[in-house]
């Protein structure tokens, strides 16, 4: 039961299949009816669902994923698109402040069983306010879980994960990846929230990554492969849980990390994951790890500089060589 | 206010340019000479044109990321716009910003912004600045009909009016925030209404006559700068392309933008300027001619220009250059 489909057509299959088998759950954002979702997610549900599940908001981020969250209390399984994370900031209140904390503060009587879903990511020159990859500062959040779907099967998978789950669960969808096609196995059991999944083996160095990120790093491997270094390449799936067994398994293996990261170094999931390494595998490694993320500069508009500004495989390259020298 | 014929064709010549200078925007988006988004202010330029004559060089003016028309009636050269979204460095941000982020200090345009009513509060610290350091400024501020459901919005006006600053708050009301049309938006679609209710001065124009909306602006600039606070224009109007260049425009009947390009706001003007007498067709091929050259000259510039040098990427994060 396997086909080929795009990331878009995988997060919609996954929603209209959650919202067939189960009536609880609904869909809010903007533009998610009539304009279609401004990713075309969204597209046709309206006319499958109405727009009692399909529900258009008003430019009004903070008070849709309030709502969410108050939906969610009340007994719904509500999806929250925030268009992209760049404007999840103006909800930020109600999902670190209500989401992440209620369960907390009622002593564990109230839980809140609420999706949302946003594009993240840059590289379409969309400048300083549209381009940022914030995911792994949600990651710093404890009552939140953050996921990262690079692949099709996880596009379909998280959505369905996420919404079994009985807390906030926050999918962030690399925009550049919607057009992306794979395969889609519908009857396969998904890899579980918090499981890392290897998607190349190999002995000379690990490069752990996520979301779009882990394609550059694939392509890096077939690079680095020509040149005699054989990279493990490990897809995190998810930010918060993190899976630091299969890390620390791969650290234990290759004795050299790389990280790939779209968001900036300071502060981020990358340096979490390297804090992680030293506490839990310092004596394993055999070089200092190293890092390739975005550069330190709010994104420019101008191409070459954006750009420059992204991991790319060929500095993935040249990290991973790095690493392997004096060897 | 006097409507004499120099003026009206000032204008016509403005909005005109802001046409232009647009099209040929899609025709270079076509050409994937301007990447990334491209909001298109066709159909609504007497907005900018009639508010931006209202005010003075010493006031402040904010806007959103459909501001090509702003900066151009504000004074900002075409051709360091056409520049700025070609991602050259001889762009009026070095192309750090594109075509939703142009800035320019020289007329006080303080962008260009890409989140929605984000410039509202901002508006209100700059008013509030003026009023302090006693500036005879205003601060006017152009944001979508979509803002208004932001909590932004309202915390924004409020400040304003609380503390009777400065500002022209200027809702260009083009029925639709992206493809959500205002009446699925908003409970009170008469947006003038809501500044009422925070007690700001506030009216409803004719956002697709530019010398409503001039008549409007001035006497709204007029009452500001004489201290009596905040003022709300809403200038009734429409998009004819789509919310960006990647909308279908799945939301909306043909029928309803053909209805609308009918107040098309050059063709307005150029009744009013026929009806004056002295214009003529040699008048009006002329207006083109220049604004064609303008145009052209832009494109031109654009695609002469040069990169910033990669080493620079880091530039322009922090005032003293460096990240240490
Ligand atoms: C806070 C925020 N939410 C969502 C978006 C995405 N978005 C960009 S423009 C837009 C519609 C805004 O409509 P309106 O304010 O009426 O301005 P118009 O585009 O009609 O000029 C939306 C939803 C955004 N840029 N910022
Ligand atoms: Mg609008």
């Amino acid at each position: 039961m396997s086909e080929t489909i795009t990331y878009r057509e995988a997060l919609r299959a996954a929603i209209s299949e959650a919202m067939q088998k189960d009536e609880r759950v609904f869909l809010m954002g903007e533009d998610v009816g009539r304009y279609g979702g401004s990713f075309a997610v969204s597209m046709g549900l309206l006319e499958q669902f109405g727009s009692e599940r399909i529900i258009d908001t008003p430019l009004s981020e903070s008070a849709f994923t309030g709502a969410g969250i108050g939906a969610a209390l009340n007994g719904m399984r509500p999806i929250v698109e925030i268009m992209t994370v760049n404007f999840s900031l103006l909800a930020l209140d109600q999902i670190m402040n209500n989401a992440a904390t209620i369960l907390h503060m009622s002593g564990g009587q109230f839980n809140v069983p609420l999706v949302i879903r946003m594009a993240t990511g840059g590289g379409k020159q969309l400048g300083a306010q549209h381009s940022h990859s914030l995911e792994g500062w949600y990651a710093h959040i404890p009552g939140l879980k953050v996921l990262t779907p690079a692949t099709v099967q996880d596009a379909y998978d998280m959505v369905g994960l996420a919404l079994a789950d009985p807390d906030p669960v926050l999918i962030f969808e690399n925009s550049l990846l919607y057009n992306a096609k794979g395969e889609l196995d519908t009857v396969a059991t998904p890899l579980p929230i918090g499981k890392a999944k290897t998607m190349r083996s190999g002995k000379d160095v690990s490069i752990l990554t996520y979301g779009i990120s882990l394609f550059k790093a694939l392509e890096a491997a077939e690079i680095l492969s020509k040149e005699g270094i054989e990279a493990e390449v490990i897809d995190l799936r998810s930010l918060r849980p993190l899976d630091d067994m299969a890390i620390m398994e791969s650290v234990r293996k290759t004795h050299r990390v790389l990280i790939v990261d779209e968001g900036w170094k300071s502060g981020s999931i990358s340096a979490e994951i390297m804090a992680r390494i030293n506490e839990q595998a310092f004596y394993e490694l055999d070089a200092p790890m190293i890092r390739v993320c975005s550069a330190e500069v709010p994104f420019p508009y101008a191409h070459h500089l954006e750009q420059a500004a992204l991991p790319q495989p060929e500095k993935i390259v040249a990290a991973a060589k790095k690493l392997m020298e004096g060897i | 206010m006097q409507t004499d014929f120099a003026l009206l064709e000032h204008y016509y010549r403005q909005m005109l340019l802001i046409r232009r200078f647009e099209e040929k925007c899609v025709e270079m988006y076509s050409h994937e000479k301007i990447r990334g988004f491209l909001h298109l202010y066709i159909g609504e330029e007497a907005i900018a044109v009639g508010v931006t004559d209202a005010v003075g060089p010493e006031d402040n003016v904010l806007a959103t990321y459909r501001e090509h028309g702003h900066a151009i009636a504000r004074g900002i050269l075409p051709k360091t716009i056409m520049a700025e979204m070609f991602g050259k460095a001889e762009g009026c941000c070095l192309g750090r910003g594109g075509s939703m982020h142009l800035f320019d200090a020289a007329t006080r345009f303080y962008g260009g912004s890409a989140i929605v009513g984000a410039g509202l509060p901002l508006a209100v610290g700059m008013a509030l600045a003026d009023k302090r350091m006693k500036r005879s400024r205003v601060t006017v501020c152009f944001f979508g009909d979509g803002a208004v459901a932001e909590g932004e919005f309202h915390e924004s006006l409020n400040l304003a009016a609380l503390w009777q600053l400065p500002i022209l708050f200027v809702c260009e009301n083009n029925r639709y925030g992206m493809g959500t049309a205002l009446e699925l938006s908003q409970s009170e679609p008469n947006l003038a209404k809501k500044a009422l209710s925070y007690r700001i001065t506030a009216s409803q124009v004719d956002g697709m006559d530019v010398l409503e909306v001039a008549k409007a602006a001035t006497h709204a600039v007029s009452q500001i700068k004489e201290g009596g606070g905040p003022v709300f224009l809403e200038c009734l109007a429409y998009r004819f392309r789509g919310h960006s260049m990647f909308d279908a425009e799945l939301y909306r009947d043909k029928a309803e933008v053909e209805e609308w390009k009918k107040k098309d706001p050059l063709l307005v003007l150029q009744s009013k300027l026929e009806s004056e007498g002295s214009w003529t067709s040699t008048k009006k091929d002329e207006i083109e001619k220049e604004v064609a050259a303008i145009v052209n000259e832009a494109v031109e510039y654009a695609e002469q220009g040069t990169l910033e040098p990669l080493e620079d990427l880091e530039k322009f994060v922090y005032s003293s250059g460096a990240d240490q």
